[in-house]
């Protein structure tokens, strides 16, 4: 019972260090998957250029007047495109990009099938 | 039977797959951004360069003239070169030029401004480069020229004569 309560105490403490860098975490998250336009190949979150850094001003922005994850992305994607997203969302333009994976995984493990199981009967 | 199917099966993925990356290392594989797609002028409120007073956009954006907002800075070399342009454009009765300062410090934007003179009727001070995003800017230097609340063409670049004129025919 009391190393049940001791359990208790320590979730409890983390949770309010969890509540703490939620924001932060969540801040480095939006921008980890926001690609920074000007320059190549970079995320936002990596980049120092004056676009990136004016960008993660705005996004801490965003998230202390309460805009959600979804919504900033929406914002932004409003103003720039599906582009600067590292994970753009599913649409007519891109359900070959999403589908593709899953269809090959059925297509080698159809293979792998046939070649192994039925080989074997 | 059975066994023939699967080489041809085979054969058919092979064939797509070269096909689509046959035409694919044909594709020019420079990136330009789509248009902006939103049409509408965001709403802010910003902070005027000279009296540092705050103005609310459609306080700036009414009525039937037509607008081009130019961002720019000092710092900006392209901006220089497109500065004639915009000077050009400034004697035009019909659209009113503001100016949006980015990322600048005030006193090597006067002095950029006393050297190459003023074309804007307006200019807003963009400190950390926020409204530019709510734009949907990239950078220095940018303009939109607007009418009716609307962005009607996006300049990504500097000024020049092509453009120059390609906006004084828009907004005759």
């Amino acid at each position: 019972m009391r190393l049940i309560k001791f359990i208790f105490i320590i979730f409890f403490i983390f949770n309010f260090n969890f509540l703490n860098a939620q924001t932060e975490n969540l801040n480095n998250k939006i921008t980890k998957n926001l690609r920074c336009l000007i320059c190549q190949g970079q995320s936002v979150y990596d980049s120092d250029s004056e676009f990136a850094n004016s960008l993660k001003m705005l996004v801490e922005i965003k998230l202390n007047e309460g805009l959600s994850e979804k919504q900033i992305y929406d914002f932004l994607k409003n103003k720039y495109g599906d582009w600067i997203l590292y994970n753009p969302g599913f649409s007519k333009n891109t359900y070959f990009l999403w589908l593709l994976p899953i269809l090959m995984f059925l297509l080698g493990g159809a293979i792998i099938i046939r070649l192994f199981i039925f080989k074997k009967k | 039977m059975k066994s023939k199917i699967f080489p041809i099966i085979l054969f058919i993925i092979f064939t797509i797959v070269f096909i689509v990356f046959y035409l694919g290392l044909k594709n020019s594989n420079i990136y330009t951004p789509e248009k902006n797609v939103e049409e509408n002028i965001p709403s802010f409120q910003v902070k005027k360069f000279a009296s540092k007073d705050i103005i609310n956009s459609n306080q700036i954006f009414n009525g039937d003239n037509y607008y081009l907002l130019n961002i720019w800075a000092s710092w900006c070399v392209p901006c220089k070169t497109e500065h004639k342009y915009l000077m050009n454009l400034s004697k035009e009765k019909n659209i009113k030029i503001i100016g949006l300062n980015y990322k600048d410090s005030s006193k090597n934007a006067k002095i950029f401004l006393n050297e190459l003179n003023n074309p804007y009727d307006l200019i807003l001070s963009d400190q950390d480069g926020i409204i530019s995003i709510e734009w949907g800017a990239y950078g220095v230097p940018e303009s939109f020229l607007i009418h009716k609340n609307n962005i009607i063409k996006k300049i990504i670049g500097p000024i020049n004569q092509k453009k120059l004129i390609e906006i004084k025919g828009l907004i005759k």
